[in-house]
């Protein structure tokens, strides 16, 4: 705050310092001038400020503007090696007052709180990207009808009305009504003259953080993410990041919601996984990039034992989210010291840990639900490539077995090429340098089944099956040579880690279109925009894909997976008495013969009836252990063969 | 005069390693090489060269009683174009203070630098010593070969060797240019006197005396403040101020600051005023009245500063007018000296390649490949003799070595030849249409703008330091693919130019990122892969449209770089900065190929001649040089804006020049005659665009005024008076007929139009970006 006197000459017309000026701001600083060093000092800092002024004015110039601006006076001191002015750059002019008493003038600066200005909730005006526009402004220079309308308004600022509808809409949307909330969604989600308003509703979903108490906030926030997302006319470019940022917020945090345990948060990290994958794979050329990253923070969480389970339940949700690929290279390797966490939860039957175990058996059905997919996905994509690549191998038996002899580990078949690779896989191929997932190795689909089952036990042969038809006569007679394979099947990875990679990157080509997503279903009836109705929709929409699959041709088991989050429920509906027996790769192959690669069975045994699946929730520190009691379990009642 | 020490006096001590001293070097001969045979030699100089301009700058001060401070601007700087008597004058008196001082080395090296012929004393050293056998023998010899190449680099030019001036000029009379005074209490009566005289004598001679008014006044002003007579000198300034013609007002406000001697010490424009001499034009018959008045008077110290500072061009015939004077005058440097116009210029256009020959040219220039520029020349001239025959006032065609055309630059002069056929004759019944380009939320500040001549990218540098490149096409902007990806691309394929795109970086603009000032100069090359930018941190960059990275930070000017342009045929560019001199540069040199020094102040625009045979430069100083390439002369001085000059034109043909400035005025220029032709006079505020249709019918400006105005260039060029008298004395009448020149005005809502540009088809595009306030 300067205390500078300043009179201005008429007939000059340019500000002069007097000297008393130049007294005053020496004592301030402590220093006794003397009247004619005053005079002499006053005398050169106004021609100082004068020949500044005037060099600044050809910065301004040559910007092509009319209004001097500090930046140029500042320019201008620079160049003659004199310290620059801070604190004027505000756009607003400051207030010049004067002090009556004192005859003291002074530039009023206050003091900014900054606390307030970062928490500050009001919405910042939006700066939009610097664009260009071409307007015919004279056709053969007669001029438009709209004889200066060259410069249109609309992207400038926001209009009247614009500002009126985006109140409307968040009103309505986080109001109470639900009635108004569907109108609004339905609005936003249809509406083709929002895109000045993007930036705003981004920001306004931003706020999840500050109302993660609030789990109908929290829905109503990610119903607008969905209804921003299905707009047809948005673009949402950079936003994308932000709204999924919002996303994985309520995927991944604990939220304080989540603290009360009748909050069913878990709904809402279901959807949000949803809407991850929705986003994923609607808006695919935008988000490529975020993939990777996205897939990082799930296995930062994943892996990060301090962080309360439902956090963890987010990550498994959101891989499983993120494609049966995802779920491949980031849960399944992480499985085996995941499990040890989350036996010790379940095992633990004390009181106290009452709702911590219910909490872990959320994440138990989460990640069989998980893996189960990915099981059933990688058949599917075992048995489209054998189909491919039927033609070009000697479609004999004899073919099969020297391939099946010659890779003990059953490392997969070649993944078609023929994918069009879309951006994340492509992503995903391109980051792959450097990153943690450098060393995986796809683990045969046999191998993983084992270890998956050694986890699972029975438990993942019941629900593997009940997805699937029943087709193929089983082939009887447990299989021996399991309990040799388990070992090729972890040191396959090693041997056939060189040999194998050029279809490992293959494999990544995939997209996760192909895995049975959303995006099949012209409408994932979980989206539906109203809360109330979701639960009611969830268990019909298992229903309708349950009926739908069994109709279903075998081996198509998109449209099953489908309904991965109601079977993701827990305890699970138990879908009467299962059969045990099942084929992976399906019979699509069989009708052409010639790919018939192998063939899996699953028998129903004694052993199966002594322990029936249904128990497997009470069963389960039994049949989770990892000890050898399970692995001659699982040796005696799984049969896994090819018969050929 | 030396420019050495001229561009090195304006370098700030901390940044010497930048300077770039080699005036002269031969322009490439086969331009598209690699740069191999770079200059070295100026970075060798040592502290012993180091020390020679400040001992220059402090011997000056000495005298003048100056004390050294620290500021923007620089010791005093003097015209390089026109007064070079004057400039010989100061050389030979500075040798004599340093002689005086012992400072033996520096004499040497100034007078070999300065090509100064040793009239005078015993000293042996000639034009081409060796030098001394000590250390500083290499550096002088290094000075001394870029001198001797300057003289060889241009063979067929008529630079004349400067003629040395045999009488020896009295030392003091130089340096302490202000220090002879007489009464200081006078002075009010001399000027007063003189005024009573002018405003005395007949009408016809009052209107050409009243151009004395201006300058005594500034240097009677100035050698008062530099005597220390403070308030004397503001007494004086407040009396006869107001008699100064109001285009001075600029000037009269710096001035009034100006009350200390210090003061002058920073002061560069006032430095130059005072070193450089104003130059007057004036009838015979008056400069005799003046002549008998102050003799009679026994006027002394007015007749010292007209003899000093003065340079009266005197003319004989009748005396002008006050329009005809008012038209011309202005400049920070008087008028235009008659002579210094008359130098030939080769305003026409070079020949059109022959491209329906494609296989011709091809052998050319795979032999051209080989390295042997003179068998291009050869070549080359043979071809001329053989096609149609060549416009008279056109260069040789080989007369600065221009680069091949390659391939693509055929394909795209098809195009243009296509794109001809379809354009739109344009006339004063048949106005183009206008395209307006609107910046949107251009709030960082849109500094400049340019298209590329097929329309099909644009540029804008910003205030932030940004330049970014938008498709005004549907095309998209696609980066090259980085290397490992291009290795995996079959080069053989017929498409390969294509497959080297990468798709997903396609997207309608692009950022480029390297400056860190304002961009105040942006400029496409002629085949649309390079880009050009200047800027206030004192860099001009090329920047690659294949890969949309910053190529090469050309480093020279230490200033800001307030504009910048491509030659028409590429590879060559020139720069214009605050450093008060243009620079030539080829793209593949990181050093100038050419330094313009003359004007008195910032280089604000500059333009190559659509032969690219001359580079236009507008200046601060109110005036416009035209240099030629080849030997760096300044070959035309228009004087005749009253403010800085913020836009250049050429007229496709390469005849006329138009130039817009801050004073909202248009000026046409013939540049064959080295004549003023025409003012148009409309626009109210500065003029930042100028832009002549394809045939050059109609002339576009664009102003900070938001309005685009068409004006009948045909019209005015054909209402030139050509006669010889005028083409002799230069004494133009300009009709006052702007209204009837004025074909259409457009107004923008609030937008001023930064850059015009017609495209092939003569449609206008206007850009400019759109101020919300």
């Amino acid at each position: 705050c300067t205390s500078t006197a300043m009179t201005e000459r008429e007939e000059r017309r340019f500000a002069e310092v007097p000297r008393e000026s130049i007294k005053l701001m020496a004592e301030s600083s402590g220093v006794e001038l003397s009247e004619e060093v005053a005079a002499l000092l006053a005398e050169d800092v106004c021609y100082r400020l004068r020949e500044a002024t005037q060099n600044s004015s050809q910065f301004m110039r040559h910007a092509k503007r009319r209004k001097l601006s500090v930046e140029d006076l500042n320019r201008a001191l620079r160049w003659s090696n004199t310290e620059t002015i801070c604190g004027y750059g505000a756009q607003d002019a400051l207030p010049f007052r004067p002090l009556k008493e004192g005859e003291l003038f002074f530039v009023e600066d206050r003091e900014i709180n900054l606390v307030e200005l970062a928490l500050a909730t009001n919405i910042p005006k939006g700066c939009a990207e610097t664009m260009v526009r071409v307007h015919v402004s004279y056709l053969d220079g007669k001029g438009n009808l709209e004889p200066q309308g060259t410069v249109p308004t609309a992207v400038q600022s926001l209009s009247e009305d614009l500002l009126k509808y985006y109140q409307q809409i968040t009103r309505a949307i986080l109001g109470e009504d639900p009635h108004l909330m569907k109108v609004a969604l339905l609005d936003l989600q249809s509406n083709s003259k929002i895109a000045a308003l993007l930036p705003y509703f981004v920001y306004v979903i931003s706020g999840v953080k500050s109302v993660s108490h609030d789990l109908d906030q929290l829905n109503r926030l990610l119903h607008m993410v969905k209804s921003l997302v299905q707009n047809p006319y948005l673009y949402l470019g950079s936003y994308v990041r932000s709204l999924v940022s919002s996303v994985m917020y309520c995927i991944l945090e604990p939220l304080a919601a989540s603290i009360n345990p009748l909050n069913d948060h878990w709904t809402l990290r279901d959807y949000a996984a949803l809407l991850l994958s929705h986003i994923f794979w609607t808006h695919g050329d935008l988000v490529s990039g975020l993939y990777h990253q996205i897939l990082l923070s799930l296995q930062k969480v994943l892996s990060d034992p301090v962080r309360p389970l439902c956090s963890h339940y987010g990550a498994v949700v959101g891989l499983h989210a993120l494609g049966w690929k995802a779920v491949e290279r980031v849960l399944y390797p992480h499985l085996p010291a995941y499990w040890a966490n989350l036996q010790a939860v379940l095992d633990d039957y004390s009181v106290s840990n009452a709702q911590v175990k219910a909490d872990g058996h959320k994440v138990y059905g989460a990640i069989l639900v998980a893996v189960e997919r990915l099981l059933k996905m990688k058949a599917l994509s075992l048995t489209l490539a054998a189909e491919g690549s039927g033609a070009g191998l000697p479609g004999t038996t004899t073919g099969a077995v020297s391939f099946r002899e010659n890779s003990p580990g059953l490392s997969p078949p070649p993944e078609p090429l023929s994918e069009p690779p879309l951006g994340i896989a492509s992503h995903l191929q391109a980051g792959g340098a450097g990153c943690p997932w450098e060393e995986w190795t796809p683990v045969s689909l046999p191998a993983m089944y084992c270890e998956l089952y050694s986890f699972f036990g029975d438990s993942l042969a019941v629900r593997f099956s009940t997805g699937l038809p029943l087709g193929g006569v089983p082939p009887p007679g447990p299989c021996q040579p399991l309990e040799g394979r388990k070992e090729p099947a972890s040191s396959a990875p090693n041997l056939e880690n060189t040999r194998k990679m050029p279809q490992l990157t293959a494999s990544m080509n995939i997209s996760p279109r192909q895995d049975g997503s959303p995006r099949m279903e012209p409408q994932p009836p979980s989206l539906a925009a109203t809360v109330p109705g979701r639960s009611l929709a969830r268990s019909s929409s298992s229903s309708v894909s349950r009926s739908r699959s069994s109709s279903s041709r075998p081996g198509r088991s998109t449209s099953q997976s489908r309904d991965i989050f109601p079977k993701a429920r827990f305890p699970l509906p138990q879908a009467g008495p299962p059969a045990f027996s099942f084929i992976i790769g399906g019979r699509q192959m069989g009708r052409r013969c010639q790919g018939r690669r192998f063939q899996t069975s699953f028998s129903p045994t004694p052993p199966l009836t002594t322990h029936p699946p249904r128990a497997y929730a009470h069963k389960l520190p039994v049949i989770g252990r990892v000890s050898k009691p399970v692995r001659r379990w699982t040796c005696s009642h799984y049969s896994l063969h090819l018969p050929l | 005069m030396c420019l050495w020490c001229r561009i090195r006096q304006k370098i700030p001590k901390k940044k010497k390693t930048y300077y770039a001293a080699h005036v002269m070097t031969p322009l490439l001969s086969a331009p598209g090489k690699k740069m191999a045979a770079v200059q070295d030699a100026p970075m060798e100089l040592d502290a012993e060269k180091e020390t020679k301009p400040e001992i220059l700058s402090d011997g000056t001060s000495n005298l003048s009683g100056n004390t050294a401070s620290g500021t923007l601007s620089s010791p005093p700087l003097t015209a390089g174009g026109a007064p070079k008597q004057e400039d010989q004058q100061t050389l030979i008196a500075v040798l004599q203070f340093l002689r005086r001082n012992k400072l033996t080395e520096s004499v040497e090296i100034l007078r070999r630098e300065a090509c100064l012929e040793d009239q005078e004393d015993s000293q042996t050293l000639d034009g081409s010593g060796g030098g001394k056998g000590d250390g500083d023998g290499g550096d002088a010899n290094s000075l001394l070969s870029r001198v001797s190449i300057a003289s060889a680099a241009a063979p067929q030019s008529t630079l004349t060797p400067i003629p040395v001036k045999n009488d020896q000029p009295d030392v003091s009379v130089v340096l302490s240019a202000y220090s002879q005074q007489g009464d200081p209490s006078l002075y009010q009566v001399y000027y007063s006197s003189l005024k009573n005289f002018i405003e005395s004598v007949l009408d016809c001679h009052r209107a050409e005396l009243s151009q004395l008014f201006y300058p005594l006044f500034v240097h009677m002003y100035l050698e008062l403040v530099y005597n220390n007579h403070e308030n004397k000198a503001k007494a004086f300034f407040e009396k006869f101020s107001g008699d100064q013609e109001c285009y001075y007002q600029d000037d009269l406000r710096i001035l009034c600051g100006l009350t200390k001697k210090e003061h002058l010490k920073g002061n560069e424009a006032l430095l130059d005023f005072r070193t450089s001499r104003f130059v007057l034009r004036i009838s015979r018959d008056s400069y005799q009245l003046l002549k008998r008045h102050l003799q009679e008077r026994h006027n002394n110290q007015i007749w010292n500063i007209i003899q000093e500072h003065l340079y009266i061009d005197i003319f004989d015939g009748m005396p002008r007018s006050k329009s005809q004077i008012d038209s011309m005058s202005g400049s920070f440097a008087g008028e235009t000296r008659r002579e210094v116009n008359k130098a030939k210029v080769f305003y026409g256009l070079l020949k059109e390649p022959e491209i329906e020959v494609p296989l011709d040219d091809e052998d050319d220039e795979a032999e051209n490949e080989e390295g042997k520029p003179k068998k291009k020349k050869t070549k080359k001239d043979s071809m001329g003799s053989k096609s149609k025959k060549q416009d008279p006032n056109a260069p040789q065609q080989n007369r600065i070595p221009l680069p091949e055309l390659k391939d693509s630059d055929k394909l795209d002069k098809i195009m243009y030849m296509k794109e001809s056929t379809k354009r739109i004759r344009l006339g004063p019944e048949n106005l183009p249409s206008i395209c307006f380009y609107s910046f949107l939320n251009a709030y960082q500040g849109l500094t400049a703008v340019d298209f590329t001549d097929d329309s099909s990218l644009l540029a804008g540098g910003f205030a932030d330091s940004t330049v970014r490149v938008w498709s005004a096409t549907p095309k998209k902007l696609r980066k090259v693919k980085s290397a490992a990806e291009l290795n995996l691309i079959d080069k053989e394929s017929d498409d390969v130019l294509e497959r080297i795109m990468d798709e997903k970086t396609a997207s309608e603009s692009k950022n480029l990122y390297g400056h860190s000032g304002p961009v105040y100069g942006v400029s496409f090359s002629p085949d649309r892969n390079y880009l050009l930018s200047s800027s206030e941190d004192g860099t001009v960059r090329l920047w690659s449209l294949q890969t949309f990275t910053c190529l090469v930070g050309y480093k020279g000017h230490n200033y800001p770089v307030w504009d910048t342009h491509f030659s028409p045929f590429g590879y060559y560019f020139v720069s214009g900065g605050h450093d008060r001199v243009a620079r030539l540069w080829a793209t593949d040199h990181y050093q100038p190929l050419r330094i313009f020094a003359g004007h008195l102040a910032d280089v604000t625009c500059t333009r190559f001649h659509p032969n690219s045979n001359y580079v236009v430069t507008g200046s601060t100083d109110r005036t416009i040089r035209l240099w030629d390439v080849l030997n760096g002369n300044c070959v035309r001085f228009f004087t005749g804006h009253k403010g800085p000059i913020h836009s250049l034109a050429f007229s496709p043909n390469g005849k006329f020049l138009a130039s817009g400035s801050t004073d909202g005025r248009v000026l046409l220029w013939d540049i064959g005659h080295g004549l003023m032709i025409g003012e148009l006079k409309g626009h109210t505020d500065t003029i930042y665009a100028l832009k002549f249709s394809r045939d050059g019918e109609i002339l576009a400006s664009g102003s900070m005024d938001n309005t685009v105005r068409l004006w009948d260039s045909m019209k005015a060029f054909d209402d030139m008076e050509t006669d010889d008298f005028t083409a002799a004395t230069g004494h133009i009448h300009l009709p006052d007929n702007s209204q009837e020149l004025l074909l259409g005005m457009y107004h923008s809502k609030s937008t001023p139009v930064t850059h015009l540009h017609f495209t092939r088809r003569n449609l206008l595009l206007a850009a400019g970006a759109y101020n919300s306030q």
